[in-house]
């Protein structure tokens, strides 16, 4: 038996929650048409036929199996988004962090250091490409003709599909600029009292950077790290770049261009969802491929944001 | 579930459904029933970016304002086929009347989806037959299923570039016409130096430009596709001549690596640097374009030819891989008669195509243009004017899905060129399988 509430008491709830609901109605709209409405019509496409001329049509699961067992480039293109993914994130945050400790530490010249470590984020991710795939050339760039000098061994780099992967992480952990003003404004915010009290009780450097810096800059590093697995998952740019310069084939517009030189290691999902929908105009297969990148994405930040606590059954 | 819980839920349910809703309602397509005696202005998207081929294009649409003085065009430079696909597909007011595309491959997709207007009607209206106003192979590559959708405007054609001072240097007194001769030329003429060349014969490597699976295929005269459609790569002798003539070369010269390592000194295809421009190699596989590019770089020592044909084929020698401009109307164009008169213009008015054809030194499109005394005079253009008559020329076919055939073929390549793919007669029936794949996924 419940009790009967008073008509005052619910005319009261009722205005409560319309006026919840219309402080959220902002929120809720923009993620309804930003984020549900993509969400849904992605899944929803992923069973149709549709060239975004004709009306879909009802596929079922033909779209998941062509991506999963026919199409030959989505396997290739995972396995480098993965590789990418799991060296090229490591490296940068190792990088941003390093970089940001030493600037931190530096007494002088660190405005010239910061400006120097930071500019090359600025540059165009496109000129960037370009001019990191001149300069590793393997026949006419300067970097192979002084390891060639020195008598070390000279990589295809972006020519070579074993080395690909690595240079392009070369380029991503050149541009760390965003990571270390990140890192550097964490690393200023430690209180300086508990590395005093770490070092009044004996604590070394490494002691004190296991003990105190790294404990204090924790969500900064998580922050780091989901951010980006994400743009990792959405990389496009720049290998898409590398592989057409370095190929030699700039092509014709419309032409059919080798996607992934060398030998698809440069290639990256984003790249496939770019092809199938507006390349090739099979919006099906398209959306089957973002959603593995959703889904993908979703599944690298629950893992990390619970491993690390961030996302306990309390919260 | 709370009360606000679901009024969020029913919010944002109710908002996904109607977008999505109002995404699936496809394209309405333009009809032909504008009249093109009034004022009109139509828009044209083309993909030439140099200022010579500016100065053509706006040559000709000046003279046909002229000859149409009610039809105003707007034109619209360096034009991708991705963005005349996606305009096709987005229509409204600032989408093109008239679009041209550079290359062939994606005329099947065109016609299939029906983003570009069927121009039988058209053609019919004016008594314009296809058969004899435009090359065989031409007109091949510009329907697709028996669809017209597109017309040629001007063509390209492959032939040989070979230096002629380092023939006279090797004593090479005549280009090669079968591939016999054609390896024996390049042996001779390629120079090592240290693990190096300091003069390359022939760059026989797929990446090598434009000596791709498809334009060296021509030379046998390939067939892609059975009557029912099927991929049949494995079947056609032609392919496999082609592949295992590819590694006679690729041994002969020094090898994939060394050759690669080499390749990789060139300079850009399209620029100053091209490797026939800089001496680098001495013979090599390249449209009509060349002519003027070499022309523009310096370079005054190139002589042209078709390209060799198999021994066993001698008799078929003048024969090429042939491509080309195409040229349609826009579906969802609302101006479709306005906009036939400016695609009839550029692709069967004589002179029109001649002065085009002579300004951006690519192969007129008509046959009445090929016959024309205003042709370019020049004997190295004559040469692939020839090759483009020859009856044994031939062209990559239109496919549903554009040319992901072609790329199927051509990873393949890449594949057991480099050693990965071993075994070529599994490679290419791995090639069918794929291609037939896609396809059917396609359809």
């Amino acid at each position: 038996m419940t009790a009967a509430v008073h008509p005052l008491l619910k005319a009261k709830r009722r205005k409560s929650a319309l006026r919840t609901l219309a402080f959220l109605s902002p929120w809720i709209i923009g993620f309804s048409v930003f984020f549900v409405y993509p969400l849904v019509s992605t899944v929803y496409f992923s069973f149709m036929k549709y060239n975004g001329i004709n009306a879909p049509t009802w596929v079922g699961g033909k779209n998941w199996s062509y991506v999963f067992t026919d199409y030959p480039f989505f396997w290739p293109a995972l396995r480098n988004t993965l590789w990418l993914v799991v060296v090229m994130v490591t490296l940068r945050v190792l990088f941003g962090l390093g970089i940001g400790l030493l600037i931190t530490k530096i007494k002088t010249g660190a405005g010239f250091f910061r400006t120097a470590f930071y500019l090359p984020y600025l540059a165009p991710p496109v000129a960037a490409t370009m001019a990191f795939v001149f300069l590793l050339n393997p026949g006419t760039g300067p970097v192979n003709h002084l390891l060639g000098d020195v008598g070390l061994p000279t990589p295809g780099w972006f020519t070579d599909p074993h080395w690909s992967k690595p240079a392009l992480t070369m380029l991503a952990v050149w541009g760390i600029g965003d990571l270390m003003v990140i890192f550097m404004a964490a690393l200023l915010d430690v209180p300086k009292e508990q590395y005093e009290a770490a070092e009044l009780d004996g604590a070394g450097p490494w002691h004190r950077f296991r003990f105190v810096t790294l404990p204090n800059i924790s969500p900064i590093v998580m922050f780091a790290v989901v951010t980006g697995v994400i743009q990792t998952m959405q990389y496009y740019t720049q290998p898409l770049v590398a592989g057409k310069v370095a190929s030699g084939v700039i092509g014709n517009s419309g032409q059919q261009v080798e996607p992934g030189y060398p030998d698809k290691s440069t290639l990256t999902l984003p790249q496939l969802v770019y092809e199938r929908g507006f390349q090739r105009f099979d919006y099906g297969s398209a959306c089957v491929i973002a959603l593995v990148l959703f889904v993908l994405s979703m599944a690298f930040t629950a893992l990390l944001l619970r491993r690390n606590g961030f996302l306990s059954a309390e919260d | 579930m709370s009360r606000l819980t679901k009024a969020a839920a029913a919010v944002a349910a109710t908002a996904a459904i109607s977008l999505l809703a109002s995404a699936c309602t496809g394209q309405s397509s333009g009809s032909a029933n504008d009249d093109a005696s009034k004022d009109v202005t139509i828009t044209f998207w083309h993909g030439w970016t140099a200022p010579n081929e500016l100065k053509a294009i706006n040559d000709n649409v000046a003279r046909f304002e002229k000859a149409h003085p009610n039809i105003h065009v707007k034109v619209q430079g360096n034009i991708t086929d991705d963005k005349i696909n996606q305009a096709l597909r987005a229509g409204g007011s600032k989408a093109p009347d008239v679009v041209s595309s550079f290359t062939t491959d994606n005329v099947g997709q065109f016609c299939s989806s029906g983003s570009m207007a069927d121009l039988a009607p058209f053609l019919a209206k004016d008594k314009i037959d296809p058969a004899a106003t435009f090359p065989k192979p031409m007109l091949e590559y510009t329907q697709f299923d028996g669809k017209r959708c597109t017309l040629p405007l001007l063509g390209d054609a492959y032939g040989l570039y070979y230096n002629k001072k380092a023939f006279a240097a090797a004593g090479i007194t005549a280009p090669p016409k079968t591939l016999s001769e054609f390896k024996a030329d390049a042996v001779k003429l390629t120079k090592t130096k240290g693990d190096s060349y300091s003069q390359l014969g022939y760059m026989p490597n797929f990446h090598g430009y434009e000596s791709t699976t498809t334009h060296l295929a021509a030379q046998w005269g390939v067939k892609y596709f059975d009557a029912n459609g099927k991929s049949q790569v494995a079947k056609d002798p032609g392919f496999t001549a082609m592949f295992n003539w590819q590694q006679d070369m690729v041994k002969s010269l020094g090898g994939f690596g060394k050759l690669e390592k080499y390749r990789n000194t060139f300079g850009d295809e399209f620029g100053a640097k091209n490797p026939l421009q800089t001496g680098q190699v001495a013979m090599g596989i390249d449209g009509e374009w060349r002519l003027g590019m070499a022309k523009d770089a310096g370079m005054n020592d190139l002589g042209v030819a078709p390209f060799p044909v198999p021994d066993d084929q001698a008799s078929t020698y003048g024969k090429g891989y042939l491509s080309g401009t195409i040229i349609g109307i826009a579906n969802t164009s609302s101006k479709k008669n306005a906009a036939w008169e400016l695609v009839k213009f550029m692709t069967t008015d004589t002179d029109a195509v001649v002065s085009f054809a002579n300004a951006i030194h690519n192969v007129p499109s008509t046959l009445a243009a090929l016959k024309s005394p205003k042709l370019d005079a020049d004997p190295g253009f004559k040469t692939f004017l020839d090759i483009a008559q020859n009856p044994d020329s031939t062209t990559t076919p239109p496919s549903i899905n554009g040319g992901a055939y072609q790329l199927t073929l051509q990873d393949f390549g890449y594949a057991y060129e480099s050693g990965k793919s071993k075994n070529l007669s599994s490679g290419l029936q791995g090639v069918d399988t794929q291609v037939d794949k896609d396809i059917a996924q396609a359809k």
